[in-house]
């Protein structure tokens, strides 16, 4: 049970499983931060992204990168899209509008993926680069499962230099911050929301293409579960906070493979772990790991 | 409901004298299938007043109706499935002990089924009322998820993936609208009580609200726990309708099934909701025509599209929401004085226009 080779592999497995959630959880971070929106197209968009890969690669052949770029795109102008038409209207009506709208961008992507391409699984193409099983010594390792958290780490570390070094990132601390006296010191607020979900949904993208490749099968309703988990993990972290998303999806991924693998007979129960989790720390921490205490003033 | 005028009084019996005479009508009558929409349009409505409470009224965002409907489903199902059933049913796993030998009158069946859903409401509720309502949403929408997990592991309470069959169809017509009403009765002078008004002050503005002197964890988790039992009572009224359940009924749609109601009579309107329920419950139906052929249309798939209907109902509570926010009535009721002050400015009798707030 408690062999080292046993060990690195959960490890292994924890890391890349958190590293998958915590790509997730920034997206709905970046957009709760500047609307105090629970984006739940988020997970339909992820959703859709695994199908471009598919269509991309399988059905018109194309070449991986390619394919990989053009579905990070299309992902990234699919959720400003959706902020466009379903959320800019609503941002002056009652909070709870917005949020039906949310639900309904969200039920309408996955029932439109039904249609468009089925609801049996597909598939997911393997791309030897990535899906190769690595043996080093005792250990089987995807590649993939070193490579995502290093793409991650990436990601994460653009982005931090992003919105703590340019303009446009001191726009969005301004807007989360303060909405209307952001607006009144001429920041251009439809902009700045436009590339929060420009941003947010390609990292969501960048997400897809790897779950994808560790999943294998998809099918229109493979966004929920992780669409709700990784919600639940930028809530743990602390909402609105970069770093407490990364730490919120990791966290969960951690307790949702050691658990797994130290207690094997509570695999059926596995989805439910990050919703127990989150209860507990909100009875202790309120406002998640990482998360200011914020007075609502009048 | 402060005093009624007596001719209200009168045209509410009036009213409610010819829709028993309709129901009765259709339940000697209508064909099968009609008189199973009728029965839905009621357990429809008894599910969006359920929402409508702490959706409209409280302004708490609950996404947890499927799940609350499952636990209301599955303790009348295990509590009315006759006991020789029981044994057929349980193939895998025998049911736990003093289940498998108990069976209950399906109305007290009902009540333990909401009261479970409550308490379920109450343990969800202890650490999310608490804090901004965006937290109770992906609660009790991760709720909703887990319920069905447990539904599905928990082989011998539930058995499992399987389901349960044979569930006694004790819920017609009768029953059904018999609770609706009392559910509808119930609301409206719930909303208009103390309490109501205290609910729509924290809707309106909690801080406002809680300086006034109102304990917001208290009301939001009186509506909240009357929403969760409602919601229960109505899911044990569709197991009975249905007769048959399984984790997959209750999945996250039935509640946006909920939701549409409620956004599409407004959000905070109980006459609203209940006219919503039968617009989308028959709506639905007849949106089945989409999933079918459509000759009419060039280049449209000779067997038709399954699936089309719900793209179609999904684009419809877009559209509502984005345009029509406030549904038919906003936070309006329709009663018999402004059912009058429409008809007499029809009719052209009086001039005087009807005003608009």
């Amino acid at each position: 049970m408690f062999n080292l080779t046993r060990l690195l592999q959960t490890l292994t497995d924890a890391l890349s499983l958190g590293s998958l959630y915590a790509l997730i959880a920034i997206g709905y971070t970046m957009v709760y931060g500047v609307l105090r929106l629970i984006n739940f197209a988020h997970g339909e968009i992820f959703m859709i992204a695994m199908y471009i890969v598919f269509y991309g690669i399988s059905l018109f052949v194309l070449p991986w990168y390619v394919t990989f770029a053009l579905t990070i795109l299309i992902t990234a102008l699919l959720g400003t899209l959706a902020e466009r038409l379903a959320y800019r209207p609503l941002r002056s009506a009652p909070r709870i509008s917005i949020l039906v709208s949310a639900i309904g961008v969200s039920y309408f992507l996955q029932n439109l993926a039904t249609v468009l391409f089925g609801g049996r699984p597909l598939n997911f193409p393997q791309i030897p680069l990535f899906t190769d099983v690595l043996i080093i010594g005792e250990i089987y390792i995807q590649r993939l499962s070193l490579i995502v958290p290093v793409v991650t780490a990436v990601l994460l570390l653009l982005l931090l230099l992003l919105i703590k070094r340019t303009r446009t990132g001191m726009a969005m601390r301004a807007v989360s911050r303060d909405y209307d006296a952001a607006s009144l010191m001429g920041i251009d607020l439809n902009r700045t929301i436009a590339i929060t979900f420009f941003i947010g949904s390609a990292l969501a993208g960048v997400g897809a293409i790897m779950w994808g490749m560790e999943d294998t099968r998809i099918r229109p309703t493979i966004g929920s579960m992780p669409g709700i988990k990784c919600f639940i993990a930028a809530v743990l972290g602390g909402i609105g906070n970069t770093g407490g998303a990364v730490l919120g999806g990791l966290l969960i991924g951690f307790i949702e493979i050691v658990t797994v693998a130290l207690f094997p007979s509570l695999s059926g129960y596995r989805d439910a772990f990050a919703f127990i989790v989150l209860i507990l720390v909100l009875l202790v921490k309120p406002t998640g790991l990482l998360g200011e205490k914020t007075t609502e003033k009048v | 409901m402060t005093k009624m005028k007596k001719s209200s009084v009168v045209l509410t019996c009036l009213l409610l004298l010819l829709l028993s005479g309709a129901l009765a009508f259709i339940d000697g009558n209508a064909s099968q299938y009609i008189v199973r929409i009728t029965r839905l349009c009621a357990i429809n409505i008894v599910l969006a007043l359920s929402m409508n409470l702490v959706q409209g009224f409280t302004g708490i965002f609950s996404l947890g109706h499927a799940g609350f409907m499952a636990i209301g489903a599955y303790s009348v199902a295990l509590l009315t499935i006759p006991v020789a059933k029981k044994e057929t049913i349980f193939m895998l796993e025998p049911l736990i002990a003093p289940l498998d030998t108990l069976t209950l009158p399906f109305g007290v069946a009902l009540i333990i089924g909401g009261v479970l859903a409550a308490a379920a409401a109450f343990l969800i509720g202890l650490p999310c009322l608490r804090l901004r309502g965006d937290y109770l949403a992906i609660a009790t929408l991760g709720f909703s998820e887990i319920i069905r997990i447990l539904i599905t592991n928990a082989q011998c309470v539930t058995n499992g993936a399987q389901g349960l069959k044979s569930i006694p169809k004790t819920a017609d017509i009768w029953w059904c609208y018999g609770i609706a009403l009392v559910v509808l009765v119930f609301i409206a002078l719930l909303v208009s009580s103390s309490y109501g008004r205290a609910l729509k002050a924290i809707r309106e503005d909690e801080i406002a609200a809680e300086s006034m002197g109102i304990s917001l964890l208290r009301h939001k988790m009186l509506s909240f726990m009357i929403s969760a039992f409602l919601a229960g009572v109505g899911g044990g009224l569709y197991a009975s309708y249905i007769g048959t359940i399984g984790p997959d009924v209750f999945q996250i749609s039935r509640t946006y099934d909920i939701l549409m109601i409620v956004v599409m009579g407004g959000m905070g309107s109980i006459t609203g909701s209940v006219l919503a329920a039968f617009i989308v419950t028959i709506g639905q139906e007849w949106l089945r025509v989409l999933d079918g052929p459509l000759p009419f249309l060039p280049f449209w798939p000779e067997n038709g599209v399954s699936g089309m209907r719900m793209v179609v109902f999904s684009l419809l509570l877009l559209i509502i929401i984005l345009f029509f926010r406030n549904g038919l009535f906003g936070h309006k009721e329709i009663t018999w004085s402004s059912v009058g002050a429409r008809l007499s400015a029809l009719s052209g009798h009086a001039h005087k226009e009807v005003t608009k707030p």
